[in-house]
């Protein structure tokens, strides 16, 4: 009985320090924000809420901006709905949404019709950057090597046999298994489909007739459902080869890609630097920042599969706080600060200084 | 049952209106309360918004197939044709179904007569509640358990078959990789459609006229051969609609054949390899986020073939419960 009763005060003792300490937590929380948010909101803190839409490669780059961006901006509130890009462009030019997401840059008739919704210039500025590994499932072997004539013939099933003379020519030393190749390529649309069909079509042009599209353009054959999906049946399978974002390959073998007359592995630094050798595109208007990606590189820096992905915004909001949301928000995620965090978050590759100064002005007008 | 009380019901209200009242020129109506106003109002509108759901749904679709139906075969996805386009996608789905009703349908009405006839009182039961509990699972788990277990388990059943038997053409090989296969895709949808069917099949079997099977057992019958002269025959249209239920989710099922199935554009009748058709949902779970314009007039398209596949299915087992009534022996 006497057990009890001390068990039972125990309890009301332990329930009030607990109520306690929350009391005290909530207290500091409060007096912590109220005193942050006059000092931040000196400098330059935004309030409100933005929606984009678009891709989902930077679905998880945006969960660590949008991270980052609440930090020093409380108050701001910015959705993101990964519905694939061509939606996110819809929604972008129907009005739907305040910015846009997409792994392909705008095509000239949705560039003059997002300019007439917006009744301003419009902003195409890559943000996100991403190697795409080749990546395999051979237990014994490791850094593989491919040309892009080799890849072509891989997954246009010319070539059927991991020991095909072809590969072993230029895998010298090692022993590759005599097993069946088993391509594993995207079901899905995806930004990361058409840029390996878009490498292959440029880079292989002898063994690749297709031109670059998100659908991947042959039939039959191995086919998984996004990226989790062809890393899955790679996993999965013996003798199984895909094409995934890098940041996904862990696991798994990642083939060296010949440029030139090296063999480079994927890398957010060659990502980057392919970036940097780009030709930006002339149509759109001062703001439109499309790069033309130098697939055919000989530069031995430089990793050729690359995706780049677009994020799109106008430069003249009629809701000023809106403008001014979305533009401190652009400045952020292609800001150093923003770039470090998607690449810890998803293994993107940062963009260069030289690209962030070129697309600086694109930036800074969206008011 | 219930129509012929529902007419002794109208006949036993309209009968006074014939009796001879001289006082009064107009029959005497039945008594109306606000209740009985309010229930015949909430149902008959639940029966039209039904209507009108459908009805919508179907001009949906219809406006938004016309653009793919009108347009340049070049344009579209694919640049051949539509038909060439969801012609696949209706066979991948078709087969899939197939599969599934094949591997079910005898699965569930095994299962019902077991419940019904066979299991201790108490296991019965609790086999129901499984049963049931089975219907509850979401699709998309269905889907992840047949990429992450059945697909690996499937390689070794596939490589058999096409060792012994790949002289059929459903086996004709060469094995997928990773068993990411229509087989796979077959077997999960059975498992899928299996409670339904059952649940079905079950309450019918339940309702077998007892003095039918005491009959059927007192001309010296066996259990078995009772179960094929009076329980099979009285619930043959209840097995037929169950098995109908199960095609259809079979049919629509979107989440778990998309997350299997290694599809493309193709008509094949292998079952193993890694070239299979998709199925018309999966198809459109798969390309709709990143499609425009016509491409999404495309798939609306294929929808509509899907709807009209659906209604066809349903029609056709309307049909054949409504021929059968007759014969069943339950009237």
């Amino acid at each position: 009985m006497k057990t009890v009763r001390h068990s039972a005060r125990a309890q009301i003792a332990a329930v009030g320090i607990a109520t306690g300490v929350l009391l005290t937590g909530c207290g500091a929380a409060n007096e912590s924000g109220g005193s942050a948010a006059p000092s931040g909101g000196a400098a330059a803190a935004v309030s409100g809420t933005i929606s984009g839409a678009g891709a989902s490669t930077q679905q998880a780059a945006t969960q660590a901006w949008v991270a980052g961006f609440n930090a020093t901006n409380p108050d701001a509130t910015i959705n993101y709905d990964p519905s694939g890009s061509g939606a996110g462009r819809t929604q972008f030019i129907a009005g739907g949404v305040d910015y846009a997401g997409s792994d392909s840059a705008m095509k000239a008739d949705e560039i003059a019709k997002a300019k007439a919704k917006c009744a301003s210039d419009v902003i195409e500025v890559p943000v996100y950057v991403s190697p795409i590994a080749v990546v395999y499932n051979l237990p014994d072997v490791t850094d593989l090597q491919l040309t892009p004539s080799l890849i072509a013939q891989i997954f246009n099933k010319k070539i059927t046999k991991w020991n095909d003379p072809a590969i072993v020519a230029v895998n010298a030393g090692k022993t590759l298994p005599d097993t069946a190749i088993a391509p594993v390529n995207r079901s899905d649309k995806s930004g990361t489909t058409a840029n390996f069909t878009d490498y292959l079509s440029k880079a292989a042009k002898a063994d690749w007739t297709y031109p670059g599209a998100d659908t991947w353009p042959i039939q039959g054959g191995e086919a998984a459902q996004g990226t989790s999906g062809v890393i899955g049946a790679v996993k999965a399978g013996a003798g199984t080869i895909g094409y995934a974002d890098e940041s996904q390959a862990k696991g798994l073998g990642v083939a060296k890609i010949q440029v030139g007359t090296s063999f480079v592995a994927p890398s957010a630094d060659g990502a980057a630097k392919l970036l940097e050798g780009a030709t930006r595109g002339t149509d759109g208007g001062q703001f439109i920042f499309s790069y033309s990606l130098p697939r055919t590189t000989t530069d031995a820096s430089q990793y050729p599969i690359t995706l780049v992905s677009y994020g799109i915004a106008c430069s003249k909001y009629t809701d000023a706080a809106k403008g001014k949301l979305v533009s401190a928000y652009f400045t952020y995620i292609t800001g150093t600060d923003g770039q470090a965090a998607a690449a810890k978050a998803a293994g993107s590759a940062p963009l260069s200084d030289a690209v962030r100064t070129a697309i600086t002005p694109a930036v800074s007008a969206i008011s | 049952m219930l129509p012929p009380f529902h007419h002794q019901r109208e006949d036993a209200v309209s009968a006074p209106t014939s009796t001879p009242t001289p006082t009064t020129a107009t029959p005497p109506k039945a008594v109306q309360q606000p209740g009985d106003r309010i229930f015949a109002g909430a149902a008959r509108g639940a029966g039209i918004l039904i209507l009108v759901v459908l009805a919508g749904v179907a001009a949906f679709l219809v406006i938004q197939a016309v653009p793919a139906i009108l347009a340049p075969s070049s344009e579209l996805p694919g640049g051949t044709s539509l038909f060439a386009y969801i012609g696949p996608l209706i066979f991948g789905t078709l087969l899939s179904a197939l599969i599934a009703l094949l591997i079910a349908t005898p699965l569930a009405v095994a299962v019902a007569l077991f419940i019904t006839h066979y299991a201790p009182r108490r296991l019965a039961q609790g086999l129901g509640y499984l049963i049931d509990l089975l219907a509850a699972v979401p699709s998309i788990v269905f889907g992840l358990w047949g990429v992450a277990v059945l697909a690996p388990a499937s390689l070794g059943l596939s490589t058999w078959l096409t060792t012994y038997l790949g002289w059929i053409p459903l086996f004709a090989g060469p094995v997928s990789a990773t068993g990411r296969t229509m087989l796979v895709v077959g077997i999960t949808l059975a498992v899928m459609i299996l409670p339904i069917i059952t649940a079905v099949s079950r309450e019918v079997f339940l309702q077998t006229p007892r003095l039918h099977e005491e009959a059927a057992l007192a001309l010296g019958a066996t259990r078995w051969e009772m179960i094929r002269m009076a329980v099979l025959p009285f619930g043959r249209s209840g097995i037929i609609s169950g098995a109908m239920l199960g095609l259809g989710r079979a049919l629509g099922e979107t989440m778990a054949v998309a997350i299997i199935l290694s599809g493309s554009g193709i008509i094949t009748f292998n079952l193993i390899s890694s070239s299979n058709p998709s199925s018309i949902a999966a198809n459109i779970a798969l390309q709709f986020p990143d499609s425009t314009g016509l491409a999404v007039n495309t798939l609306i398209a294929s929808g509509l073939v899907l709807f009209l596949i659906t209604l066809l299915v349903n029609s056709l087992a309307r049909y054949i419960i409504n021929r059968r009534r007759e014969f069943s022996g339950a009237n």
